[in-house]
This record gives C-alpha cells, sequence and structure tokens, in this order.
C-alpha cells in the first residue's frame, strides 16, 4: 500500500510540476499604458505595442533620457533629437542631416508621431526596418549619422552613474544592451502622439474651419481636384496617412531607389512611405529627400508638376499633363486647409521636450 | 499489482486529454480563399506591376492595386431558414491578404445556397463605421459623394492606341450624384453573389474565384480611353461596374 502511493504520489508530482509557471522576473515595473485620443479609440484600429516591450514608467523615462542623451553617438556630440527635434514634430528643419563627422545624409530626416499605429511597422522612408525597437538600432551604427558600436555605447551606459540603475527599474538588470536601449527609445518614441491639431479639435466640434479652409477639405476629397485622400487618409482616420509606398511622380529618372533598393524588385523603384500630413507647418522641407522647401511648392507639384516614370503611381492624376491643375483660389485653400492638421500643443508638450 | 494500478492510474490521465477523431461534428468552422485569374490565369501580387493582360477592348493592362469589401456571407438552409454571418472582409490582394476566418461557426447540413456581398448593403455603408477599413482609408468622402466605403479599389496602368502606360483607377463605390448635398441613383451597386448549393458535414474551406478580365467586358466593353480616373463621382461608369462585375466571382474548390 505504501509503495501504491509513493507512485500516486510521484504521478501527481509530475502532473503538478508539468502545469507550474516558469520562475518570473521580480523586479517590479508601473505600466503607462498609451493615452488613446478619442479620435484614435472611435476611428481607427487599436496601436502596435509589442508583448515584449509593454509600456511602463520607468522604461518611458529613460527612452526620453536616451532620446536626449548625445552619449548614444561615438563622439557624445550627437542625440537623436539633434535630428528629431521637437519643434520640428522631431524632424529635422535641415533638408539633410548631418552625422557626428559632418557628413550630410540623402534623406530628409522623418518626423516621429503616431508611430505606434504604423501598422505594418516598416519605418524609414523606404520600409527597410520592421518595428520601431529595430528602427532605433540602425541610426547609432550608422557612419554617417552617430558613427558608434554597440559595443561602445553599451560600454559607457554601464561606466555611466545614473544609467545602469534607470535600466535596473526599466528591466530589471544593470547589465545593459542594446535590446534594452532600443526598447526603451521606442516606448518613448510610442508616447509622442499628435492628436490636438485644429482639425481634431472640428471634428470633436470645438472649432470651427473658414470657408477657406472647408473648401480646402474639399479640394483634399475631390477626386477630380486634389485627390490627396487615397494616399493621405480622410477625417475617419486621425493618421493623415496610409502609411504605404508610392511613388508620387517627383523624377522621370530615379536614382534613389527608396523601397525597391529594399526590396530588389525594380517595380518598387522611387517609392517612399507617404508622410503624415500632420504638423506640415513644423516639419518643412518636404518629400524623401527635402527637396520643396514650402507647401506651396509641394502643392503645386501635384498640380502640375507631376514626372512620370515606370513605376509612378496610378494614383497621381493627369500625369500627363503634369498633374491636376489646381486653380490658385484651390492651392490656397488646399494649403490653408493642410495647416489645419498641424499641432501646437504637442510641439511644445513639456513630457516631450528635454526638462 | 501496485504497479498495475499506477498504470492504470496513468493510462487513464493521458487518455482523458486525448481527442474523440469520430466525434461528428455539429458546428462548423467556414473558411473562405479568395483567388484571382484572368480568364483562367492565376493571378497573384507576384504579377502585380509585371504581367501584362489584354482587355476586351485590345488595352494592355498591368496591375498595381487590388483590394475590395466583401460582407454579409448567408447560408441558406432547404427550409429557407438563413444564416448570415454579420461583417465583412477587406480583401486585399496587393498584400496577399485572401483568406477570411469567421469566427462564428455554421452547423453542418445542406445549404441550398451559399452567397455573400461584394461591396456593403446601404445600411452596412456607414459612414467612418468600421476602424479596420477606416485605418486603411477606405473610405468614400461624406460631402460631396455621400460616405460609406469603397467596394473596390483596383489600380494600375493601361497601354492603348492613344496612351502608353497611362493610369487608370476602376473604384467601384455607391453609385452617386455628386455634389454638396449627393444623392443616390435607386440601383445598387453592391452585388449579391450566389455560390450555390453547398453540403457541410465538416470544417470547411470554400475558394471564391474572381475573374478580373470580367471587369472589362460583360456586358460592357469598358474603354480605358474613356473611362479611367476620377470615376467614383461618376454613376453612369458605377453601374456599369456594376453590370460587368456579376460574373466576377465563382465557387472555386470546396474542401472539408
Amino acid at each position: 500500500m505504501k509503495r501504491l502511493k509513493i507512485h500516486i504520489g510521484f504521478i501527481l508530482i509530475i502532473i503538478v510540476s508539468s502545469c507550474s509557471n516558469e520562475s518570473v522576473e521580480t523586479y517590479t515595473t508601473t505600466p503607462s499604458p498609451l493615452q488613446i485620443p478619442k479620435l484614435f479609440e472611435d476611428n481607427i484600429l487599436n496601436p502596435v505595442i509589442p508583448n515584449n516591450n509593454p509600456q511602463t514608467v520607468e522604461g518611458i523615462a529613460l527612452g526620453k533620457k536616451l532620446f536626449f542623451d548625445p552619449i548614444l553617438s561615438a563622439d557624445n556630440t550627437q542625440a537623436c533629437v539633434d535630428c528629431h527635434a521637437p519643434e520640428n514634430a522631431f524632424s529635422d528643419a535641415d533638408r539633410f542631416s548631418d552625422g557626428i563627422d559632418g557628413i550630410d545624409g540623402d534623406r530628409n530626416s522623418m518626423p516621429l508621431f503616431n508611430l505606434a499605429w504604423n501598422y505594418d511597422e516598416k519605418f524609414f522612408w523606404d520600409g527597410r526596418v520592421f518595428s520601431l525597437e529595430h528602427q532605433a538600432f540602425q541610426p547609432v551604427t550608422n557612419p554617417i549619422e552617430m558613427h558608434s558600436t554597440w559595443q561602445q555605447v553599451e560600454q559607457k551606459l554601464q561606466a555611466h552613474s545614473e544609467y545602469p540603475n534607470l535600466f535596473n527599474l526599466a528591466f530589471g538588470t544593470s547589465k545593459i544592451d542594446s535590446t534594452m536601449v532600443t526598447k526603451a527609445i521606442a516606448q518613448f518614441e510610442r508616447t509622442l502622439i499628435s492628436s490636438n491639431s485644429k482639425f481634431d479639435k472640428h471634428l470633436m466640434g470645438e472649432a470651427t474651419l473658414t470657408p477657406e479652409e472647408q473648401n480646402g477639405l474639399n479640394v483634399f476629397l475631390d477626386e477630380a481636384r486634389g485627390d490627396c485622400f487615397h494616399c493621405h487618409g480622410n477625417p475617419n482616420n486621425p493618421l493623415w496617412t496610409d502609411n504605404i509606398f508610392h511613388n508620387n511622380g517627383l523624377d522621370t529618372t530615379i536614382t534613389d531607389l527608396g523601397l525597391g533598393e529594399v526590396t530588389g524588385d525594380p517595380a518598387d523603384n522611387g517609392k517612399f512611405k507617404s508622410p503624415s500630413l500632420r504638423n506640415l507647418a513644423f516639419t518643412a522641407p518636404y518629400m524623401h529627400d527635402g527637396r520643396f522647401a514650402t507647401l506651396d511648392e509641394v502643392i503645386n507639384h501635384y498640380s502640375e508638376g507631376l514626372q512620370n516614370s515606370p513605376t509612378i503611381d496610378p494614383l497621381m492624376k493627369k500625369v500627363a499633363q503634369g498633374g491636376v491643375q489646381l486653380s490658385a483660389q484651390d492651392k490656397a485653400d488646399l494649403k490653408a486647409f493642410l495647416m489645419t492638421l498641424s499641432d501646437y500643443e504637442f510641439i511644445n508638450n513639456p513630457a516631450f521636450n528635454n526638462q | 499489482m501496485n504497479k498495475i494500478v499506477s498504470i492504470l492510474f496513468a493510462c487513464l490521465l493521458i487518455t482523458s486529454c486525448s481527442e474523440d477523431k469520430d466525434d461528428k461534428i455539429t458546428q462548423s468552422n467556414t473558411t473562405f480563399n479568395f483567388t484571382h485569374n484572368w480568364d483562367g490565369t492565376a493571378i497573384t501580387s507576384s504579377d502585380f506591376e509585371n504581367t501584362e493582360y489584354t482587355n476586351a477592348n485590345g488595352e494592355v493592362i498591368t496591375i498595381t492595386r487590388l483590394r475590395y469589401i466583401i460582407s454579409d456571407i448567408t447560408f441558406t438552409a432547404e427550409s429557407g431558414e438563413t444564416i448570415t454571418i454579420d461583417g465583412h472582409k477587406l480583401v486585399d490582394v496587393t498584400n496577399d491578404d485572401l483568406e477570411h476566418n469567421p469566427e462564428m461557426k455554421i452547423p453542418t447540413g445542406v445549404y441550398s445556397n451559399v452567397s455573400f456581398t461584394y461591396g456593403l448593403k446601404h445600411e452596412d455603408n456607414i459612414d467612418g463605421a468600421y476602424p479596420d477599413l477606416n485605418s486603411a482609408s477606405f473610405n468614400v468622402p461624406l460631402a460631396a459623394l455621400g460616405g460609406g466605403y469603397h467596394y473596390m479599389q483596383f489600380d494600375g496602368k493601361y497601354t492603348s492606341d492613344t496612351a502608353t502606360d497611362a493610369p487608370f483607377n476602376y473604384h467601384n463605390i455607391r453609385a452617386v450624384n455628386p455634389g454638396m448635398n449627393p444623392t443616390f441613383p435607386d440601383q445598387d451597386t453592391f452585388i449579391t453573389v450566389d455560390l450555390g448549393t453547398m453540403t457541410i458535414n465538416n470544417n470547411i474551406t470554400i475558394e471564391v474565384k474572381s475573374n478580373i478580365a470580367e471587369w472589362f467586358k460583360n456586358p460592357n466593353t469598358w474603354d480605358l480611353n474613356t473611362l479611367n480616373q476620377v470615376l467614383m463621382p461618376n454613376p453612369d461608369a458605377q453601374l456599369l461596374m456594376n453590370q460587368n462585375g456579376q460574373n466576377v466571382f465563382n465557387l472555386g474548390t470546396v474542401t472539408q
């Protein structure tokens, strides 16, 4: 009988132990879920938050500190914020940003906001990186940007008087590695939410468009005039981008292959991600290469400056005539409407500044 | 003896966890698999911007983008009773999003018809109502065109005697007389697609075939030289699309 009890006990131990959870880390973080704006909550799908990198108070604070800290660059002279300035909606007013060695890049710095709603998670103008965490890996080691190595960055952070403790608070270990650095930066970047433009307030019943702005919206939504909405969305999509890649007729001869360089498919040559039209008041110059200094130049491009090429998107209208031929009034009104998408509260939010 | 008891106990535990494979199911999972062809030649996203097709009017086209909505899949029993799977699916050929797996299970049995709606019925075509379609920017402008959603966005380029690689945007919506107070013609432009009789006795995968060439040929020979862009505010073009769409979809392989 005793042996029977031993057998049963042994089986039960196996069953119980096989069902138990693995031991878990014991450090405690403070959850800090994204504050999803009502217009986003009501209209579009939920943001993308990786299961292995939840938003926490400690992680966001660490990410913010890293974002503003030149320690990530090889010679401690350049931080993320140098090319992604809050007053420019986290873009760069310069056409091309220069790295620590004074070498210019060849693309305009992309603005950073509402990144958690990039559902396909393809980042950069050419979509070469999947996920926000992986995006953050690149500038640190890019030879014409921060020109560092992750080993060097990890060593500097490890030797720092504050960072080991901050990483311990955020991730439960003071042994710093690059993965945690990019996770923290991504957490901070996901908090960069822009949702308080005049047009947002108009949709919430808190602001009224002028007749010019209203006509500009009509031009935007008119397939025979602006036809902007097929790539840049509409009042039901507060992102104001499709986050998809298009050749928007900038050049007859494609020199920067964009998405084509990434996929290797010639059909993708000259395609770049549609940027959001939010915050255009702060994000000049425009296009992937910053070729247009003003919004007027951008509108003129679509109106009469389109250049045909084998991969031009068929959504570009009247290419043979150079574009949709907007009247001067429609151009002015379209610009007025576009400016209502700029969010002054966003660029002045102290949570997003180095304070 | 004790060993025998232990072994029996262990066997009991193991067998109690196993699946009884010969159970007969009464509720089926359904999967709808959308495939595309040009008069029988398969089309996938890899053909986009590469493969050329000649339409009924003799224009050579390439496809850049193709996505469309199907909704309200309905199973009609022999008794006439219907089971409708509410909701919609945005079939996105460009991104290989071609499979629809409704959560709702369907009772096994004989159905005199399985059908779905291409597009959205008017009562479902509610402006801004669907976050997935808003996120995909599939909306129709509200003020001038009455709002709601595209039924289909089909973009590409055509070459004819008078144009070379010219763009077309074959965008199908609810036909509308545009303006600041848009009105709608009486004719519907969504399509009810009947797939026919089906006996469901297990989990089932239903292929829905879509012949893209049909959009250009039957009964209206589509002339891309005249109907290429800005078709959304063109109610006549929308009605022609609706006529040509009647034979686009048909039943493919059914497996269960």
